[in-house]
């Protein structure tokens, strides 16, 4: 589904992925982890598009096309999402109008007319349910005076919307409680199928015990160090980065 | 305006050669052209061409009038009605000024130098630093003796087009304070400017202001004006203050003048990149006061902070105008002027930032605050934004209102009275400009003439000036705010 | 027409002005230029009794002596008054009965601007008077209204039915020498819109008025009163467009409201003449004089403008709050892409004891265009306990437009509040790339944003024209991001 190939990526003159290849399967759920400043985010950004980094060599393939080449909101369309690490907030656009306009214009992209009104109102009625999110959240301005917990939420809730083949976490465990935590994960665990990948990017182990990877990858220094199933990230926590820090 | 007069008045002072008669615009160009000659024994070629630009400037403007956009709601004609004398040389004679300098602040150590009626006075003791080549000396003395610099800067920010009363005082300016900072020198002294007028005539007075700041250096600048008796004066001064790169100026105006006096205080800041200027106007007491505050910021990564508080009774007036000028990007400004109104003073606020095209990344900030405590009381606030930027964080704000009907009872019901009560909202809700003051001394020399002000005890006094024989009454008011 | 306003950026077409076709109509003009002889002309060809003859006489004869205002922040070459036809009317044959004896032509007109003459064939209550080339040359629904003393009609009509209401209240809230414009727009008047609720009645559906110029080098000049008697209620749209030219044509219109005791008059605008193209050529001059007097105690002005249009926007609604515990209100979103210029924004004038008025003024920079927000609030020494809330924001789309903000204070009374706000903000590349990755193409995450950001104010307009704004806002700023 997803091939990345010695993926060279800098910023302003700084090399900061330094050749990463990763392979991604359907039904997959892949982890990153890695210590602050590593990479993790970069990664996440070069797969959604964006433009402030500089790729200098490699390749990203997404059920054979080149992402590299499309625009953001078409690599959106073609199905990937990224869940932000700090969702901005758009005054004054309600979230119901927000997912309605990202449903109908990916739509369009695929030649398909626009969901009719009465369907799309359903089908948030049935994500919120099966999230367990408040019918409050959905008519409020998107992420404007949301909670850190709320803004994650509603970002798994346009997840469920949107049903993309390959959804990015960026640290969504960030600033959440342990209940958060769990709406959010069991939120993940639902919508997972076999047609669908997950890349999930964090810095701790808490989250990977309840959304359970298959494979973990750990970054350090723009590079995968060391990849493993899913007892790789409870020796991580246990022997901390330092671990990998000296390995490296 | 009496115009016979007033040239009948001109023609007596040009026989004695002193004084003159200076109120009208006819006036003074006919007086212009007798003493530019005189003028010109003494200027540069450069000086005297830029007299006759400026008065042509005034020429066509005339003094401003309510018809302008800007002078709407401030008249001068009533300030102006007088039989003006004009000082041409310092009068030394009639002042003691150990008695005016009684008024210094206690413990506020600083290198004071006068100002009489626009003139310069020599008070003998110099500045540490001369050494390092820091300069504080009489405008006329700068002419002399740093041609160089006065070539480089004077004129060159205080524009003769636009602003007549700016032309006029460029057209006759003879003396004011000359301050030169070397780069990379900080000057430890802070260096008070005190401006006086005395006079048993009405005195029409220009004093003139040029300082310089080099490169990294720091200069704290207090310049107080004040009345020394209840004569009418009208003091039409400007500034011309630049800070080279780095430079950080931290700048106060202290105004306490008598009710007859009118003062235009324009002043016209001028910051190259990474510059830092504070500059806090506090207005206690004057008949007519319009504070022109011009701020380029005209090299990247330069910073202002505009500050101002204004306590008006009476009949006063106070007008502050606040020009904002970022020309360049990255540049950040921050405005805030609070004012409480009693009796029947008004008030103006003006504010203006310009954003030019380019100048992306602007942040700035404006407020002014108010608070009208009689039924008289009169304020126009403007707060403009014009903006030609788009990547720019720009915000304004204006309020006019009453003390918090709230906090009243809140303190009442502590058991305050409402007379304190009030008093203690007001304080605090001047203390918030009060509390920026960064000179330990000055900020407490403040705070306890706001307190003053507020209970009344500079308002009773007609003679109302800094000097008052209460300057040994210990300050009663003192409640700790931290416990309400 | 779509009732979700959740739906409105679902089909966003070109970015080209749309209602720019002129209609090929018998048309009745006066000669070019302006005389006494010219307001003659036209107050006979309305067969106006004297008393009005002599009120546009006094205007012109005011005029004369004026000069154009040039305090705002706006910038044209010099209008020639003189090149300008003060009077152009489709030409009828006889008086209309019905609906059968407009000009076909015109009735294709309205059609194509999506405004239906035909009672019949409007689903939603609106009655609708069209006045086209300062000619009211249909009012629907007139009848429906009148069971209930509603009079709704063109200007003329109401000089002829109504005089006394007419004589009573025209020029008293924006007297004939208020300003240039309004003096001109006094001396030649054409036609316009009247609206006189009664005493306790609540007007069951919204009534609306379309201007359109169609005709070249005419100016449109027409009058709008409305009375609300006491205790009435009355929701009124005013929509308008024009054909595209590459002259200059210009508009100056009044709008009078009076709100007697207890009355509610909601006024909403959705102003789209021919900004010009994209060069800056050509677009209507719009200097128009909205004002609105709460007369009577607890009554109620509200003002809600959507500005996309016009080469040059003048205009300030404005609300005289006589009246105790009256209150004003003033929303607008004003749009100016290429090269157009906006001057616009609302004076609140408290005279009454308790009075309340709220202004919230969303203004869209993008192009070459300058947009600016120029208010007065003032609090006159009666005005007891007044307060006012003032929100004015800009948004810049590009670095080569202006935005401005020219608010003015005035208070004179110390038990009054005002409180005014304003920030300057772009789209940021944080939210453009949020929407992008959730597939929102750039155009679209644009309109989305905007609309977002006018929300405040959109949400002030009747349903019928919410959605018709919203998808304006889009259109308009289209080709404005590069």
């Amino acid at each position: 589904m997803l091939s990345i190939k010695n993926l060279r990526v800098s910023i302003e003159g700084k090399e900061i992925l330094k050749g990463i290849n990763l392979e991604v399967r359907p039904g997959e759920v892949h982890a990153i982890m890695g210590p602050n400043g590593t990479g993790k985010s970069t990664l996440a950004s070069v797969i959604a598009g964006r433009d402030i980094f500089e790729v200098e060599e490699g390749e990203i393939i997404f059920n054979g096309k080149n992402l590299l080449e499309m625009p953001v909101e078409d690599r959106a369309s073609e199905g990937i999402f990224l869940s932000f690490q700090y969702p901005v907030e758009i005054p004054g656009v309600s979230i119901t109008n927000f997912m309605r306009t990202a449903v109908n214009e990916q739509r369009k992209y695929h030649g398909l007319d626009p969901m009719p009104a009465n369907e799309f109102l359903a089908k948030m009625e049935e994500k919120k349910r099966m999230l367990d999110i408040h019918a409050k959240l959905a008519n409020r301005s998107v992420n404007e005076g949301f909670s850190g917990g709320e803004k994650k939420k509603n970002e798994i809730f346009q997840l469920a919307m949107l049903e993309p083949t390959l959804a990015i976490l960026d640290e969504t465990d960030s600033g959440l409680d342990i209940d958060a935590l769990k709406v959010v994960a069991n939120g993940v665990n639902k919508l997972r199928r076999p047609d669908n990948a997950f890349l999930v990017i964090t810095h701790y182990q808490r989250l990977l015990e309840y959304i359970v990877p298959d494979i973990v990858h750990v970054l350090f220094d723009g590079r995968i160090v060391r990849s493993g199933g899913k007892e790789l990230a409870m020796e991580l926590e246990e022997k901390g980065y330092e671990w990998i820090r000296s390995e490296a | 305006m009496d115009q016979v007069g007033s040239l009948n008045a001109l023609n007596t002072g040009i026989m004695d050669g002193t004084t003159t008669n200076y109120n009208t615009r006819e006036a003074l160009l006919k007086l212009f052209d007798e003493r530019i000659a005189g003028y010109a024994l003494n200027d540069s070629p450069e000086l005297t061409a830029m007299r006759r630009e400026a008065i042509a400037g005034f020429a066509s403007a005339g003094f401003p009038h309510t018809k302008m956009e800007k002078w709407r709601n401030t008249d001068l004609t009533r300030v102006l009605n007088h039989d003006f004398k004009f000082p041409e040389a310092p009068v030394m004679a009639e002042v003691d000024l150990e008695e005016i300098f009684r008024c210094e602040v206690p413990g506020f150590d600083t290198h004071m130098i006068a100002q009489l009626n626009g003139w310069f006075i020599e008070r003998g003791a110099g500045l540490s630093q001369a050494a390092q080549g820091v300069v504080v000396c009489s405008m006329a003395e700068a002419f002399e003796k740093y041609p160089d610099i006065i070539a480089s800067h004077y004129g060159k920010y205080a524009p003769v087009k636009e602003n007549s009363l700016s032309a006029l005082n460029t057209a006759f300016a003879q003396d004011g304070v000359f301050v030169f900072v070397p780069d990379n020198v900080e000057v430890n002294e802070i260096v008070q400017i005190v401006n006086l007028v005395h006079s048993a005539d009405p005195v029409f007075v220009q004093p003139r202001n040029l300082v310089i700041l080099g490169k990294n250096s720091s200069l704290r600048l207090v310049h107080c004006d004040d009345s020394v008796d209840d004569q009418v004066g009208f003091i039409n001064a400007v500034s011309e203050i630049v800070l080279s790169e780095n430079a950080r100026l931290d700048h106060y105006k202290l105004q306490n003048k008598n009710d007859r006096s009118a003062l235009v205080n324009n002043v016209f800041f001028h910051l190259e990149a990474g510059a830092n200027l504070s500059t806090n106007a506090i207005s206690l007491n004057g008949g007519l006061i319009r504070n022109e505050v011009y701020v380029r910021l005209n090299g990247r990564g330069s910073h202002a902070d505009i500050l101002g508080v204004y306590l008006m009774d009476r009949d006063q007036h106070i007008d502050n105008q606040v020009f904002v000028d970022h020309a360049v990007p990255d540049c950040t400004s921050n405005e805030l002027f609070k004012g409480i109104l009693d009796d029947q003073a008004s008030g103006v606020f003006n504010g203006h930032i310009l954003v030019r095209k380019d100048a992306q990344r602007t942040n700035a900030y404006q407020n002014n605050k108010n608070i009208l405590i009689s039924d008289k009381a009169v304020i126009d606030t403007k707060p403009f934004l014009e903006i030609y930027a788009d990547d720019v964080k720009c915000s304004h704000g204006a309020t006019v209102g009453q003390l918090d009907s709230e906090a009243m009872f809140y303190l009442r019901s502590r058991g305050i009275s409402a007379d304190n009560a009030r008093m203690l909202l007001m304080y605090a809700f001047a203390a918030e400009i009060v509390n920026k003051i960064s000179i330990p001394q000055l900020k407490q020399r403040i705070d306890d003439l706001v307190k003053k002000r507020l209970r009344g005890e500079l308002s009773i006094c007609d003679q109302c000036v800094l000097h008052c024989n209460s300057r040994e009454q210990k300050v009663s008011f003192e409640i700790d705010m931290s416990k309400i | 027409m779509e009732k979700d306003p959740n739906n409105i950026l679902d089909e966003v077409t070109q970015g080209e002005y749309k209602y720019g076709f002129y209609t090929d109509i018998e048309m009745e003009t006066a000669p070019r230029g302006l005389s006494e002889d010219t307001i003659r002309f036209i107050s006979a060809k309305k067969n106006e009794p004297e008393w009005l003859l002599e009120f546009r006489l006094n205007a012109y004869r005011k005029w004369l002596g004026m000069t154009e205002p040039t305090w705002a922040h706006l910038h044209h070459p010099p209008i020639n008054y003189q090149d300008i036809i003060y009077y152009a009317a489709p030409k009828k044959k006889k008086e209309l009965a019905s609906l059968d004896e407009v000009d076909p032509e015109l009735i294709e007109t309205f059609n194509k601007l999506g405004i239906s003459l035909e009672e019949q064939k409007r689903l939603t209550g609106v009655a609708v008077d069209a006045v086209i080339d300062s000619v009211s040359v249909k009012t629907t629904f007139s009848e429906t209204l009148e069971k209930q003393g509603i009079i709704f009609c063109s200007f003329s009509e109401a000089v002829q039915k109504v005089p006394e209401l007419v004589k009573q209240y025209m020029g008293t809230v924006v007297p004939s020498d208020d300003n240039y414009f309004a003096a001109l727009n006094s001396a030649v008047f054409s036609d316009g819109s009247f609206c006189y609720i009664p005493k306790g009645v609540r007007c069951p559906i919204e009534l609306s008025t379309y201007f359109r110029i169609n005709a070249a080098n005419t100016g449109q000049f027409e009058r709008t009163l409305i009375i609300g008697d006491e205790g009435s209620y009355v929701s009124y749209m005013e929509g308008c467009t024009a054909p595209m030219r590459d002259e200059n044509q210009l508009h100056a219109a009044i709008v009078e409201i009076i709100a007697l005791k207890d009355a509610e008059v909601k006024y909403s605008t959705v102003q789209n003449w021919y900004p010009g193209n994209k060069q800056g050529e050509g677009g209507i001059y719009n200097f128009v004089t909205k004002r609105g007097i709460c007369k009577g105690n607890n009554s109620k002005i509200s003002w809600t403008q959507v500005e996309t249009g016009s080469a040059i926007t003048w205009k300030y609604p404005s609300v005289v709050l006589m009246g105790d515990h009256s209150v004003g209100e003033f929303y607008s979103v004003a749009v100016t892409n290429n090269y157009q210029q906006a001057d616009t924004g609302s004076k609140m004038i408290h005279l009454g004891k308790n009075t309340k008025s709220t202004i919230i003024s969303k203004g869209i920079s993008a192009g070459y265009s300058n947009n600016s927000y120029r208010g007065l609030v003032k609090m006159t020494k009666r005005a007891e306990n007044a307060r006012n809330f003032s929100q004015c924001d800009s948004l810049l789309l590009g670095d080569r437009c202006g935005a401005h903000t020219f608010p003015y204070i005035k208070t004179e009374n110390k038990t009054s509040i005002v409180e005014h706000e304003a920030t300057t903000s772009k789209i940021s590349d944080d939210q453009l790339f949020y929407c992008n990755q959730r597939g929102i193409g750039t155009e679209s995450a644009i309109g989305l944003i905007v609309n977002g950001y006018a929300r405040e104010v959109l949400k002030q307009l009747p349903m019928e024209f919410a959605v018709e704004a919203q998808k304006l806002l889009s259109i308009s700023l289209e080709g404005s991001v590069g």
